[in-house]
């Protein structure tokens, strides 16, 4: 067990890496800026110092750049998150909102929000999406006999093509030429063009359920033995399922109304984290939210200057680094799936 | 004092009835033990004591208190339960699995186990002597190893009531007469224990009380020599078998003969 001090040290050296890695991400692009620049800006706009940038170089750094990497770090930290509390209370070692189908059912609901006109209204509708296809995908699997791991996955990809090949339908039948290719990028995972009010919204819905779900670490630990364990350990186990879906399906709804259906992000950084920390939830949670964050940021700066000018969809990135941790994960858990 | 009383307790699941009019009891700072064939409902009326099961009728109360309806947290405050097998596909080390016992004494703001919950859980494993292996993964450990370790799990609640599902089914002789032991030894300080059982000798040798299922129903309750009888071996477990108690012991010994075919009569003879 990590001691007190040494857990401190860890979540203090996370946070600093962080801030870090925000002050270095903003300066790549086609601009030239120097981390001391983009310092120098961002104390200017908490009120805490001038800039040494002009007008416009400041709003590269400030009205571009800044609003995309915080909304990537808020992405990685909610998809995280919300792929901790599924592996545990499906008891799968394999869930992921985009293996079971939410991310998908989240993009359907946004882009037919979209479509009918109520863009604004997109992370409401990403919510149903995910919620329906959360129960879904958990129904399904019931009934084929018991919702183990490998049928809630299968489950899953059965409603990840339905949702994907209504969204496809609807966007070929309404969409055209430009708005085509930015919704296909969008479905591909993309933080392109991402705005202050997108972080915002990011902000807020990590605001109101990562407390939820980040003081569940004791009912969560509990679940390490099923439902039975934490019934025995004085667990109200209806109530802490249904908080924590819920909190998941809206935080996995926003991201993915926010960033598109980025894959792999909720399954492999949870594992990376449980091989140092432990599955002890009352440290895995945060630091999952914390690695998360980071593994979402650089992997959005790696989409957008790795091809530059071209800009690659970041759920390509996630994917390429997340689908052979996917193997790996499934080959340590062949005895359970 | 009165220790688990159960009374006209009706378990259900969809159209049939596991557990039928049961009622027993666990005498308070004794060991009873549930015994019966495959099937008879004795994990389904620790189930319901739990909290696991819904019951559709009856009562459970413990020194008094009635258990159905109290709040989660109470409940594991109070009782503490180890279920047949356990098993997890978290990363957890046998320490850290004790650590769970202390869940229900734990705020949610808590992030860490106090002091004293360390001592507790310290106690705990060295009672079951499995210190060790304490540092190494559970479920890199055999079966009886983990029936070890999930009994640690229940004293580390530190329970009142200790409710056990046939906790020596995957330990070697001298693992079930520890467990047993250590039974012994909650019981002679004041815990009550209900547990269920296979092996009748073992029952007979440490249980004080026995209560005996048969298709969800009691089939017989009371001391071990006055309920283990070749007739309810013959009408119970459908087997013939031999009932003695040995010279200067109080514990009867069951020795076993054949099984009663369908006729009623035994196959050898």
């Amino acid at each position: 067990m990590a001691s007190r001090p040494a857990s401190f040290l860890a979540y203090t050296g996370l946070w600093v890496l962080v801030i870090i890695s925000v002050v270095i991400a903003v300066t790549f692009g086609p601009a030239k800026i120097s981390p001391a620049e983009v310092w120098g800006s961002l104390l200017h706009h908490l009120g805490l110092g001038e800039t040494s940038l002009s007008p416009l170089r400041d709003a590269i750094v400030w009205e571009l750049r800044m609003p995309r990497v915080l909304a990537a770090l808020g992405i990685g930290a909610g998809l995280a998150l919300s792929g901790t509390v599924m592996q545990v209370l499906t008891r799968n070692p394999l869930a992921d909102p985009f293996l079971l189908g939410l991310s998908s059912g989240a993009a359907l609901g946004a882009v037919t929000f979209l479509l009918i006109g109520a863009a604004l209204l997109m992370p409401v509708g990403a919510f149903i999406g995910s919620v329906t296809a959360l129960a879904l995908a958990l129904s399904i699997a019931t009934l084929l006999g018991g919702a183990t791991p490998s049928r809630a996955i299968l489950a899953g990809i059965c409603i990840a093509a339905v949702a994907s090949a209504l969204t496809s339908l609807l966007i070929f039948w309404s969409a055209t030429g430009d708005s085509y290719r930015e919704i296909l990028s969008w479905l591909l995972g993309s933080l392109s063009g991402t705005t202050w009010g997108d972080a915002g919204i990011v902000g807020l819905s990590l605001v109101l359920c990562s407390p939820l779900i980040l003081l569940s670490g004791r009912g969560l630990d509990a679940f390490a033995f099923g439902e039975s364990g934490a019934i025995g350990l004085g667990i109200d186990i209806g109530r802490l399922r249904w908080t924590l879906l819920g909190a998941t399906a809206l935080l996995t709804g926003i991201m993915v109304a926010i960033g598109g259906a980025i894959g792999f992000v909720g399954l492999v950084v949870p594992h990376m984290v449980r091989l140092v920390v432990g599955s002890r939830h009352r440290v895995l949670l945060p630091t999952s939210m914390l690695v998360g964050a980071l593994f979402m940021l650089w992997s959005d700066t790696a989409a957008r200057s790795l091809f530059d000018p071209r800009e690659l969809p970041v759920g390509i990135v996630t994917a390429l680094i997340g689908a052979p941790v996917f193997l790996l994960i499934l080959l340590r858990y062949r005895q359970v799936t | 004092m009165s220790g688990l009383v159960v009374g006209h307790l009706q378990v259900r699941a969809g159209k049939s009835t596991i557990l039928d009019d049961v009622s027993c009891s666990a005498p308070a700072g004794k060991i009873t033990g549930l015994i019966g064939p495959n099937g008879a409902g004795k994990s389904t009326l620790i189930g319901a004591v739990v909290g696991l099961r819904p019951t559709a009728r009856g009562e459970v109360t413990f020194e008094g208190r009635t258990l159905l309806g109290l709040p989660p947290a109470e409940r594991a405050r109070l009782l503490a339960h180890v279920e047949q097998a356990a098993t997890t596909t978290e990363r957890l080390r046998v320490r850290d699995v004790v650590r769970l016992g202390r869940i229900p004494f734990q705020s949610t703001w808590q992030a860490t186990p106090s002091t004293e919950d360390e001592a507790i859980v310290e106690d705990a494993i060295g009672e079951l002597g499995i210190a060790p292996f304490a540092g190494r993964l559970y479920h890199s450990l055999s079966g009886g190893e983990q029936q070890r370790v999930q009994l640690a799990r229940a004293l580390a609640q530190q329970p009142r009531l200790l409710l056990l599902d046939e906790p020596t089914s995957h330990l070697d002789i001298e693992a079930q007469l520890r467990v047993l032991g250590l039974l012994r030894r909650r019981a002679a300080a004041g815990c009550t224990v209900l547990v269920a059982l296979h092996d009748l000798n073992l029952a007979a040798r440490f249980c004080d009380h026995l209560v005996v299922l048969q298709q969800g129903r009691v089939a017989a309750e009371g001391r071990p020599a006055d309920v283990l009888t070749a007739a309810l071996l013959r009408d119970v477990y459908r087997v013939h078998a031999m009932v003695s108690t040995p010279a200067g012991s109080s514990h009867p010994h069951v020795i076993y003969d054949d099984v009663i075919d369908a006729s009623g009569t035994s196959k050898s003879g």
